[in-house]
């Protein structure tokens, strides 16, 4: 076996032929991504000794001989069952890299932006470098510093002072597998200045099953008082690795919610990090995974109270099956001066077989005194009395099965506001609810459900 | 021909025999009581007729509408016109009422080769009932149960009864913990339902629903056992006297 640390020293070739094909960058960006490459060689791939991994083994990431991906299209009609035509606001990214012919653009607000962030790099770099690279924090994380080795295109939304767009910025994100195992690594930007709104949708797909590996990160910045949605949907094929960061930094009484929706891959890592840097600030971070077969779902929170009278909400909900795992860690950061922080955080668990597997740790560190943090997580099977109450109306056992599904799932659908996104994520998830039918049925509830609540 | 024939039933729960030889026939159109007290095996009755698979019948036999009841399971004796008000309605968060009774209407509508209702011709249905319960429409789109008042609760129940048109409804201590103004909008809700061929069991532990939901017979369960039957004049009298005097075994403990 190979072990994690040997990895670094293949990524050094690959570094190498990146800077080689990458477009002339500014000089700051240089040195920005070879401090990170700096930092990722120090540190090489995470192990399950590391706290952050404990239960996630990415050693299959760290053996695979990856190569960049290189650019390559798709068409119109390889799109449509995605189900993406009907945002009128939508770009496409191939491999990481943007195609433009796919992509179109609602009327937007004057002064708005959306684009791609290597466009962006080459006509207006001095308009990024405030905020790129700015708040991703590539010293605890190796795969934030790989990303950000490699930063060379994703999306770009600017958004002025003030300005609302109405309509959702839909990002679809398509991988084309190659023969040989291909890696890719968006870098997206959000900047949402002082009381603008936006919404913008990170969608990652799959075009045809194949070894690959996407490595992504955003940064999403929410200025004082504004409102930013974020929705981000992972539906690649089976053999794909998807590892993903969003970096949150909010401002005094901005308002963010993200919301995560993990359907497949072979092994998902879902980091959600938001700073609630600014006073009166508040973040909804609602998600739902869905695993199914031999699929790893590993969602790492880490929610930081950095001033006063912030709230966050943490509300995941994970259903699994077959013999997955599924991974919440939640843990939320209060520091010194964030007097009168409410933080709650939820994780609920559906384990529809004997072999899935859920690891849930929740993990406070507070230095404020004045504060309201509660954390509560729940693991079970189907409630028999829920299903009995469904089938003594009528419904069938599968049907009464699905209902109930649905109506987990619905829990975290219910937070979106957007009505189209809502409608559209809930379309994915009834697509992904496992066959009704192929539950066992037997198992009763009692003794194996666990509860534990806890209030600091 | 009787829609109801149970005979000699024997049930246990957990391997302990509760009902100890039930025979009932209710016929078309007929309200019955079933009264008791607490363990008599009021409850078990009334989910052994819903079919729960925790409740193990060990002898005898029930006949709904000519059919074998026992052999079916809880979502066949639901379609084939049965009907259970629970005494403790489930709660269940992020389905809306409206959409849960729109999926159970429409399972029993397709098993009795009928066209399945959309939301459109499904709606007025729905709101009708609930005006007769009194339940104001924002119920229609809250999760089913889910931060209702015991008595929402079973005037949910009710409405669902009122949707699913059962040939027999089956009504499990409906009346508990309900105060008086509550207790008179079920039992209006109740009594407009009663027709010719629809069937009623209402199990409950206090005389005083049948106050507004006059049955045609009264049983008296004790111990797993139908000890005594008779007209309404029976509930009153066990009002005034209580159970102890229905049966000497009992009656000799006190």
């Amino acid at each position: 076996m190979i072990t994690a640390t040997q990895a670094p020293e293949k990524y050094l070739e690959i570094f190498d032929q990146f800077n080689n094909r990458a477009a002339v960058q500014p000089r700051w960006l240089q040195s920005l991504r070879q401090d990170a490459f700096a930092r990722f060689s120090e540190t090489g791939f995470p192990t399950t000794h590391d706290e952050d991994w404990r239960f996630t083994n990415v050693s299959p990431v760290a053996s695979t001989p990856f190569e960049l991906a290189g650019a390559d299209t798709v068409t119109k009609e390889q799109l449509e069952p995605f189900g993406i035509l009907q945002f009128a606001s939508r770009l496409v990214f191939v491999n990481g890299l943007f195609l433009p012919d796919l992509s179109t653009l609602a009327t937007l607000p004057k002064g708005v932006t959306v684009g791609s962030l290597a466009a962006q790099l080459k006509d207006d770099p001095e308009s990024i470098e405030q905020h790129l690279g700015k708040y991703l924090n590539t010293q605890r994380d190796p795969f934030a510093s790989l990303n950000t080795a490699l930063i060379e295109d994703g999306v770009y939304v600017y958004v002025p002072r003030g300005a609302v767009v109405e309509t959702p910025i839909y990002v679809l994100y398509v991988t084309v597998p190659g023969i040989t195992p291909t890696m890719n690594h968006p870098r997206n930007l959000i900047v949402a200045e002082e009381s603008s709104q936006v919404t913008v949708v990170e969608d990652y797909v799959s075009l045809d099953e194949g070894i690959t590996f996407s490595n992504a990160a955003t940064e999403l910045v929410a200025g004082d008082n504004a409102n930013v949605s974020h929705y981000m949907i992972v539906r690649e094929g089976d053999q794909a690795y998807n590892f993903s960061t969003l970096r949150i930094q909010q401002g005094r009484s901005a308002n963010v919610a993200t919301h995560s929706l993990l359907l497949s891959g072979t092994l998902v890592r879902n980091n959600v990090h938001p700073v609630l840097a600014g006073e009166g600030s508040e973040c909804l971070i609602n998600g739902l995974f869905m695993a199914n077969g031999r699929q790893h779902m590993d969602n790492y929170m880490l929610v930081e109270h950095a001033s006063p009278h912030c709230d966050s909400r943490q509300f995941y909900n994970g259903i699994l099956n077959g013999q997955s795992h599924g991974v919440f860690h939640g843990r939320i950061i209060v520091h010194k001066d964030a007097q009168k922080t409410d933080a709650k955080q939820t994780n609920r668990n559906l384990l529809l077989s004997d072999d899935a597997q859920i690891d849930t740790k929740p993990q406070l560190e507070i230095y404020a005194d004045d504060v309201k943090c509660t954390h509560g997580a729940t693991i079970g099977q189907f409630d028999e009395n829920a299903l009995f109450y469904l089938r003594s109306r009528g419904l069938a056992e599968a049907a009464a099965r699905h209902v109930l599904l649905l109506a987990f799932a619905n829990e975290c659908l219910d937070r979106m506001s957007s009505p189209q996104l809502r409608n559209h994520l809930e379309k994915l998830v009834v697509a992904g609810l496992p066959e009704a039918a192929s539950y066992s049925g037997t198992r009763s509830t009692e003794g194996a459900e666990r509860n534990w609540e806890e209030v600091r | 021909m009787s829609l109801l024939e149970i005979k000699n039933l024997h049930a246990s729960v957990n391997g302990n025999e509760i009902l100890k030889g039930i025979d009932l026939t209710v016929n078309p159109g007929e309200v019955h009581s079933i009264m008791g007290p607490n363990g008599s095996g009021k409850s078990t009755l009334a989910q052994v007729l819903a079919r729960r698979e925790s409740y193990e019948v060990t002898g005898g036999s029930i006949t709904f509408d000519g059919k074998d009841l026992l052999e079916m399971k809880p979502e066949n004796a639901a379609s084939e016109g049965l009907f259970m008000a629970f005494q403790y309605p489930v709660e269940i968060p992020g389905i809306s009422n409206a959409y849960f009774l729109r999926a159970a209407l429409n399972s029993i509508r397709k098993h009795r080769g009928l066209d399945e209702l959309d939301a459109i011709d499904f709606l007025p249905l729905l709101k009708e009932k609930m005006r007769l319960l009194e339940m104001d429409e924002r119920f229609l789109n809250r999760p089913v149960n889910e931060g209702f008042s015991g008595g929402e609760k079973k005037r949910n129940e009710i409405v669902q009864m009122a949707v699913l048109e059962p040939k027999l409804a089956v009504l499990d201590e409906t009346d508990s913990g309900l105060d008086i103004d509550a207790l008179k909008i079920v039992a209006k809700g109740v009594n407009a339902m009663r027709n010719k061929d629809r069937s009623m069991i209402l199990v409950t532990h206090y005389q005083r629903l049948l106050d507004y939901i006059v049955p045609d017979f009264v049983h008296v369960l004790v111990n797993g056992r139908i000890v005594k039957s008779g007209g309404p004049e029976l509930a009153l009298e066990l009002e005034e006297k209580g159970y102890s005097w229905t049966e000497p075994e009992l009656a000799g403990k006190r």
